[in-house]
């Protein structure tokens, strides 16, 4: 009887569990079919990629688009290949997550634990700004990030995404940090501890749950983000850009297995995070934002 | 007295620390959000061409909008890809999720596998699903190999159906995530409750009906707001799977905005599209983010 309390209370018969199992499984080839097509299709000469199936396993297998997709093919006017712009992402995610991520987790301990007058206001404004268009601010950044020397830099780019990621940074940790008994801090606070102190010895050893998510989530939308890369990238630009750029050149033969192979380099780094703590991640993010 | 003047200072700036931390965050999202939307609102009354321009002209580039054949492409195409994207990625996600909640073997291996590609880009989604379903290599070519000759998909080549395989991208993308999210809604479910409507004699389609799925509320508004944040966002995906073609037929106003403002010279009407966007998703966000911020206090 022990296990019975982990259970759905909700029994189904044997036909019906069939049907179920068979549905999952295939879903699961609906998910599963891309990622096959492309790994299997980057692993084979192009020849075999427009003459034969899409479906079938390569006869020669060879890393070729791989090697090609990575430091030969042509992006845009150069024959580079993805390496330069997988850096590009790298300098710009890191920075960009790191800072965030810190000024998030000020933010909501200031919301949470001093609560001042119209904190629930400026809360508010930071809150929608999550939430709003990117094409209403690309017009004014653009002219900002040239008025400050930053257009088509990393440094820019790290300015852009810092900006429009506190927003959802300082939302998951006020969510957090208001589920922690202030009662806490208050006591701490009477035994002459100050604001930073506070934060170090009190929330900070707590923070971990929600640093996942917010890590996760920040490096997920920064890597992948294409908008902002390619308005503000210039000669910098970030990895999705170039994806972009190599799989919609109209010059010469459709490389399709180096279109595939740069694909899945450029999707290899947040699958990682994903496989890693991807469970962390669901977990924390029902945590944070849907109970609030 | 210098001590306690001292004291006295030291109290005064912990007193204010709080709020000299806040306070560069709120400075940049008024500055960088509020500010910027100010900016572009008025850029849409000006005639601003291939730079922005400070001469007034009214409603003239709404009136423009409205009118142009492109915009009005663009509004059906985001009216149908966000209502089939957001019913579709909420029913399977729900029915995923239900279905793999019932001690299913495995599930361990199934959850990753659906929500894995809420992890790629929407240029890598795009890049993978351009082939899969272009005709000449994709899956009409693999049929035809296979032996069925008349198998016919060439939506992606159609301008009538076109925008339906976008709905299949970012169906195929976020559906999984919707999944976890309900999963985690029915793993929050007391079963206590569930089991004393079974000894009542509730049958398992009505447990579901009437004492589940309304108790998901919350899972419902969450991904409600997140799919419908991610369809007004939708350039990315449009850009990589079809380019906004065949022809114009996949314009939608994220692509129409970034297209009149940087490459057609079209500031003013570009920055009108962007300013109708923001009202839209603002119509959409204020009362949700109203009832929450106010439900807390």
């Amino acid at each position: 009887m022990s296990a019975v309390s982990q259970d759905t209370a909700v029994n189904t018969g044997r036909i019906a569990r069939t049907f179920i199992y068979l549905l999952l499984l295939l879903f699961a080839l609906f998910y599963l079919l891309p990622l096959y097509v492309m790994v299997v299709n980057s692993l084979k000469p192009l020849a075999e990629v427009t003459g034969g199936n899409m479906m079938a396993l390569p006869q020669t297998w060879t890393l070729e688009a791989w090697k090609s997709a990575w430091s030969t093919a042509q992006i845009g006017v150069s024959p580079t290949g993805l390496e330069p712009y997988f850096l590009n992402s790298i300098l710009m995610v890191v920075p960009a997550v790191v800072i965030s991520t810190v000024i998030g987790a000020l933010n909501g301990y200031v919301l949470t634990k001093w609560r001042f007058r119209f904190d629930t206001i400026v809360f508010g404004l930071m809150l929608f700004s999550c939430f709003i268009p990117f094409q209403i601010v690309l017009i004014p950044m653009a002219m900002v990030l040239g008025k400050l020397g930053l257009a088509g830099t990393v440094p820019g780019l790290v300015l852009v995404h810092v900006v429009y990621g506190i927003g959802f940074t300082t939302l998951y940790y006020r969510n957090y940090y208001a589920t922690f008994p202030t009662e806490l801090v208050r006591a701490a606070q009477i035994d002459g501890a100050g604001f930073f102190r506070i934060f170090w010895r009190i929330l900070l050893p707590i923070s971990g749950p929600i640093t996942v998510v917010s890590v996760i989530w920040q490096f997920t939308n920064i890597w992948n983000d294409f908008l902002f890369g390619v308005s503000f990238g210039g000669t910098s630009q970030p990895m999705t850009a170039a994806l972009n750029n190599l799989v919609q050149s109209s010059t010469g033969v459709k490389e399709y297995n180096v279109h595939f192979a740069g694909a899945i380099i450029a999707a290899l780094p947040t699958l990682f995070v994903y496989i890693v703590a991807g469970r962390y991640f669901v977990r924390g993010l029902m945590a944070g934002s849907v109970k609030g | 007295m210098a001590s306690s003047a001292e004291a006295d200072l030291r109290t005064r700036i912990q007193d204010w620390l709080p709020k000299i931390v806040l306070a560069p965050s709120f400075a940049v999202t008024l500055l960088f959000v509020y500010g910027f939307i100010l900016f572009t609102v008025f850029l849409s009354f000006t005639g601003s061409k291939m730079l922005p321009n400070y001469t007034l002209v009214g409603w003239e580039n709404y009136r423009k909008l409205w009118a142009l054949e492109n915009w009005h492409i663009a509004i059906v195409n985001i009216g149908i890809f966000a209502s089939l994207y957001i019913v579709i990625c909420t029913v399977l996600g729900l029915f995923l999720a239900i279905f793999l909640d019932q001690k299913i073997r495995g599930e361990g291996v199934l959850r990753p596998i659906y929500l894995y590609p809420m992890a790629l880009s929407f240029i890598v989604t795009g890049t993978a699903w351009k082939w899969f379903l272009d005709p000449g290599i994709g899956l009409e070519h693999v049929m035809h190999l296979w032996g069925w000759e008349s198998f016919s998909f060439t939506w992606i080549k159609d301008n009538n159906m076109a925008i339906y395989t976008i709905v299949i991208a970012a169906v195929w993308q976020t559906s999984g995530f919707v999944m976890a999210m309900f999963l985690a809604g029915l793993r929050g479910i007391d079963n206590e409750i569930l089991k004393a409507a079974q000894i009542d004699g509730a049958s398992s389609f009505q447990l579901y009906r009437r004492i589940v799925i309304p108790m998901l509320r919350p899972a419902f508004l969450s991904s409600f707001v997140i799919l419908s944040h991610l369809a007004i966002k939708s350039y990315d995906l449009v850009i990589a799977l079809t380019g906004g073609g065949p022809g114009r037929a996949t314009e939608m106003p994220a692509t129409f905005m970034y297209s009149y403002t940087f490459t057609r010279n079209q500031m003013g009407i570009g920055a009108a599209s962007a300013v109708i966007m923001l009202m839209t998703i603002a119509a959409i966000m204020v009362p949700y983010l109203y009832a929450e911020l106010k439900e807390k206090h």
